[in-house]
């Protein structure tokens, strides 16, 4: 799995980090989505998805392998 | 409620008699005060895209279904700017009530709202999570030694956010009685425009004085690093005072109905409410929070846009300039995203609700609502076990005239 998430749709609404803080962060300054892993191991996929799908702005894209 | 419901109203009076258009807002049944109205319910059911007609006589879209809510809220052919034609506001509008950048669309939406989201990002308000509870705590001692029964709204559920708020923004709470008095007119739709104007006009200039102030003096608080903005010429004054007035207000109103709503659902949900009594987990506590704000979802006037382009949805096609109305309420009781919708359930996974909106205005607060209710929902019902309504729970004043759904008043025992 790989992961995107694009700064400039970002609507800083959080629901990435509260979901999945191993992977996803804000900005200090205004809120906007860090990646901190974007490669995330086995164990938080299914989450990671969860996140994609919830993120409000369609800012997170997810890659599945092939 | 779990009990079968009493239609009052009449499904074929709710459509105008020449059109066979139906009308928005519509009435909720009697006695059940959880629920969206019943011929919201059947919309969705029977033709759950459809066209309504509001109070200036147009008749904008009506989406119900929840992936339909989903796709159009977060699509950008889809307009928030209420000064474009054909945008279907919820009252009448002199145009001088806007409330900054939820009415607009990006880049500026996105220019405003990124100057204050770093104050609302998940890890600085988990940082604040002591400083809510010793609120909390503090404000059910304070009601426990006064007298009973008491109005938990004005003891507690109004108190709790707006505490929490104007240490946020660094507003004195002392001159709570004014702003939640104006907060409350200006988002009350039964009142006259000139009236909600008067009340937008009175927060407006009493945030530009306090921005003054800010300029003068300085704090470690959101409306110092507004007026910083200010001074580096980032921002006007005004569109200041307008982000000041719309973090007042969300910052407070919507919570407060929250709380009070939620405490009078548990009440009449015994069963739910043990729950929640009787765990610790943070997990179901969050969850509980999910589930109520799903089953509750206080702001039900409809979230309002304007398409830009044409849009294709469900087989129809919305026309750019036409106007669509979402109400959340009935998207979060969509039977195909949550089983048995109707039954408030605290142990199910509620996270997929639009409680908070969907696209890129969605609730920029969330994350300080979510703080505040876990907060309120875990420790109220344990400290104090006996709490219970002081009158019948269909006898409460029901804000159905609001903006924001909840109790005027809410007197409870313990």
């Amino acid at each position: 799995m790989k992961v995107t998430a694009d700064q400039n749709k970002c609507c800083g609404a959080g629901n990435c980090v509260l979901l999945v803080p191993e992977v996803f962060d804000q900005r200090e300054e205004d809120g906007i989505v860090v990646l901190l892993d974007e490669e995330p191991p086995e164990h938080l996929r299914a989450a990671v998805r969860e996140a994609s799908d919830m993120c409000p702005a369609s800012a997170i894209a997810v890659h599945e392998d092939t | 409620m779990g009990e079968p419901m009493t239609i009052t109203s009449n499904p074929a009076e709710d459509r105008a008699a020449d059109s066979g258009i139906l009308s928005f807002p519509m009435d909720r049944a009697a006695g059940c005060p959880f629920d969206p109205p019943p011929r919201l319910q059947a919309q969705q059911q029977e033709e759950p895209l459809s066209r309504v007609r509001i109070w200036d006589g147009s008749t904008p879209w009506f989406v119900t279904r929840h992936a339909d809510q989903r796709a159009l809220l977060g699509d950008p052919r889809v307009s928030a700017d209420a000064t474009r034609p054909g945008y279907p506001r919820s009252a009448p509008s002199n145009g001088r009530n806007n409330i900054s950048f939820i009415l607009m669309d990006d880049p500026e939406h996105a220019r405003l709202r990124r100057m204050v989201t770093g104050s609302f990002a998940v890890k600085r308000v988990q940082a604040m999570r002591p400083a809510v509870q010793k609120i909390v705590d503090d404000l059910i001692e304070e009601m426990l030694a006064g007298p009973n029964p008491v109005d938990l709204v004005q003891a507690f559920a109004l108190p709790v956010p707006s505490l929490v708020i104007c240490e946020l923004l660094g507003v004195p709470y002392d001159d709570h009685d004014f702003f939640q008095r104006n907060s409350s007119a200006l988002v009350k739709q039964s009142l006259s425009v000139e009236e909600r104007t008067a009340a937008h006009g009175a927060l407006l200039t009493y945030l530009d004085d306090l921005m003054g102030e800010k300029l003068a003096h300085p704090a470690d608080d959101l409306l110092s690093s507004l007026v910083t903005r200010v001074k580096d010429g980032e921002l006007s004054r005004n569109e200041a005072a307008q982000m000041g007035v719309l973090l007042l207000l969300a910052g407070h109103e919507t919570t407060a109905n929250m709380i009070a709503l939620g405490t009078v659902a548990l009440l009449e949900h015994p069963d739910q409410l043990a729950r929640l009594r009787d765990t610790d987990d943070p997990k179901a506590i969050a969850a509980a929070v999910e589930e109520l704000l799903r089953y509750l979802n206080v702001t039900h006037s409809g979230r309002r846009r304007v398409a830009l382009e044409d849009i294709e949805v469900a087989g129809e096609v919305i026309r750019a300039g036409e106007g669509i109305v979402f109400p959340n309420e009935i998207a979060n009781r969509d039977a195909e995203v949550f089983t048995d919708p109707d039954h408030l359930d605290l142990g199910r996974d509620a996270r997929r609700h639009v409680a908070f909106g969907f696209g890129v205005h969605q609730c920029l607060g969330q994350p300080l609502a979510r703080l505040e209710l876990q907060v309120v929902y875990s420790t109220l019902y344990r400290r104090v076990p006996t709490l219970r309504l002081a009158t019948e729970a269909e006898k409460l004043p029901y804000k159905h005239d609001g903006a924001v759904y909840g109790v005027y008043e809410l007197p409870v025992a313990w």
